[in-house]
């Protein structure tokens, strides 16, 4: 009698290995993934408060600034 | 941050709107298609019928192809607010953070963990354990959204808050404020409901392309039949759902509900444009008549906005402008108020600066006088408190009209389903067929009423856009732009053609 874990194992390895049109959707689903987190994310959208300054008393502050500035043609 | 660059805010704002709109291409599918296969599973289980088992794994292989295409796109939002929209992100973390971490949660142990029982586990668990995993499937993923609509509905009326002048932040004061605020009940129920309607009217287009080819027909007015009575009553529920979305307009957002009901000037016993051409040279405050024609319902605005039929609904004039009589305070004091609290905030920060507690209590309680009027301190002018009417207007009465002929057909395809009938109808099937990308439109449409509607807010009365973007350069939000529009466009085009091969090979291919 196998255990849980290697029933749920089995489980998902036959669930995986039947598939069909799922195998396509799998790999769009890697792909999708690695070009959001692998090439989007590091690349092109780092967290711009993050990325700038090290506490958050200076993103505070840095956002306060914001803020406050003389605004022109805000809208 | 001085002078704002507007190229940069109407590009990060042209951006949020194509990751968001592609998003809700799969969305809505999801939310409704979840619920038709519990549906029709709950028949399978109780009549045993293996015919509704091979129904339901057809559907069921249809959702798990949109559910796949359209995972995680929504993450995209998230990446942009940390880059384009740092100043607004960092302003309602404190507010988004519990709701969206309750969404992550629900999503991966509702969704993420029944979804596999769902889809590999038939045959391999028992009939009733896969039924509960196919209905916590629909349940978890509209949970989900619920906790995304109640950071929007937040937006578009911030409660249970307090702005802390210390950390930049709007703190959450009350939980439950914010989850039961009348605003995100009001857009998650008519969001569902909506939603229901758009994966309702998927089933009738792929259905009456099989009665139309002949093929699949017993699938297909079985199909039909269940989804024509969820799609009714979807119908009627997303209509008193969008009725409550209007009367919290027009306590909470009157300038949305003038904008989209094209309404300039405001009066006790208002119209309703049932239908209208508008006037596309019409500013505001320039006098000419706002419609080139226009059949209105006489009084219709009143009751739609307050329930009474001769209560005074405030039209962008007397929102802008202000209105004495009616109690009505004008932008141009608001944003008197609001320059006032931007300038009392800073002398509170200088005083802190200085170490002159004094002088910082005195700035901090001379702010709090007027910090319900923050964000119109950012407007140069009252007119710049006014959204894109025209395209409020179209885009709220689109939907209206769409929702009508979603209404109409449902009545058609039940009464014909129930006569057993609707194979004979040649003429009514292309509309099956039509109708789900009329829903996809309409989908879309209500949303940029809700969006544009409430421009230029990025929180209402709070912090309009211009001043919660990023210090970015234009060419790089640009170039992600059209990186974005070209992925999703990529992920839509394997949608459609997976979907379709799939349609094609019909249930035996589930």
């Amino acid at each position: 009698m196998a255990s849980y874990p290697v029933k749920i194992f089995r489980f998902y390895r036959d669930g995986f290995k039947s598939m069909t049109v799922g195998k396509t959707l799998w790999k769009i689903i890697f792909v999708k993934l690695f070009i959001m987190f692998a090439v989007l994310k590091i690349f092109f959208f780092p967290d711009f408060l993050s990325t700038n300054f090290s506490t958050d008393e200076q993103r505070a502050d840095y956002v306060i600034e914001q803020i406050t500035a003389p605004a022109q043609n805000r809208n | 941050m001085g002078e704002i660059d507007l190229a940069l805010v109407n590009w990060s704002r042209a951006q949020f709107a194509l990751t968001a709109m592609y998003h809700w291409l799969f969305v809505p599918l999801t939310l409704g298609l979840s619920f038709l296969c519990a549906f029709y599973e709950t028949i399978y289980v109780k009549t045993g019928n293996e015919e509704w088992k091979h129904l339901t794994r057809f559907w069921m292989t249809l959702f798990g192809i949109n559910f796949a295409i359209g995972v995680a796109t929504g993450i995209i939002l998230e990446f942009e607010f940390g880059t384009n929209w740092s100043n607004y992100s960092w302003m309602v973390g404190d507010i988004f953070g519990a709701p969206l971490a309750i969404e992550g949660i629900v999503a991966f142990f509702l969704e993420a963990t029944f979804f596999a029982v769902m889809f590999f586990g038939w045959d391999r668990v028992s009939k009733g354990f896969h039924l509960f995993s196919t209905w916590m499937v629909a349940i978890g993923s509209n949970l989900s959204a619920l906790w995304i609509l109640v950071a929007n509905g937040w937006m578009q009326y911030p409660i249970g808050m307090a702005f802390n002048p210390d950390s930049a932040r709007f703190e959450m004061q009350n939980f439950w404020e914010v989850l039961f605020s009348p605003v995100a009940i009001a857009k998650f129920t008519h969001t569902t409901s909506t939603s229901f309607l758009v994966a309702v009217m998927f089933v009738f287009a792929v259905s009456s392309y099989y009665l139309i080819k002949r093929k699949h027909v017993e699938m297909a007015k079985r199909s039909i039949l269940v989804a024509s009575v969820f799609g009714l009553i979807s119908f009627f529920y997303a209509g008193l759902t969008g009725d409550e979305s209007a009367f919290n307009n027009a306590r909470i957002q009157p300038m949305k509900l003038a904008a989209y009901e094209g309404l300039f000037e405001g009066s006790r016993g208002a119209d309703l444009v049932a239908f209208g051409i508008m006037n596309p040279n019409k500013t505001v405050g320039d006098g000419q008549d706002p419609f080139l024609f226009e059949i209105a319902i006489p009084k219709g605005l009143s009751l739609l906005g307050k329930r009474q039929f001769d209560a005074f609904i405030p039209g962008i004039y007397d929102l802008v402008n202000g209105n004495e009589e009616e109690n009505i305070v004008g932008y141009d004091q608001k944003i008197e108020r609001g320059k006032q609290a931007i300038a009392d905030l800073l002398a509170y920060k200088d005083a802190q600066k200085a170490g002159d507690s004094a002088a910082a209590e005195t700035s901090l309680a001379q702010f709090k006088q007027n910090q319900d009027y923050l964000g119109f301190g950012y407007l140069e002018k009252p007119e710049d408190g006014v959204p894109p009417v025209q395209m409020s207007y179209y885009s709220f009465h689109i939907m209206v009209y769409l929702a009508v002929f979603f209404g109409l057909i449902c009545v058609a395809y039940l009464f014909y389903g129930i006569k057993d009938t609707i194979e004979e109808k040649r003429w009514l099937l292309p509309f099956g067929v039509l109708s789900f990308f009329l829903a996809m439109i309409a989908s879309q449409s209500g949303w940029v009423v809700a969006e544009v509607g409430r421009q230029p807010w990025a929180i209402q009365n709070m912090l309009p856009v211009g001043v919660a973007t990023s210090n970015l350069s234009v060419g790089n939000v640009m170039t992600t732009f059209w990186m974005f529009a070209i992925l999703f466009t990529l992920l839509l085009l394997a949608e459609i053609k997976i979907m379709l091969n799939q349609i094609k090979k019909g249930p035996e291919g589930a």
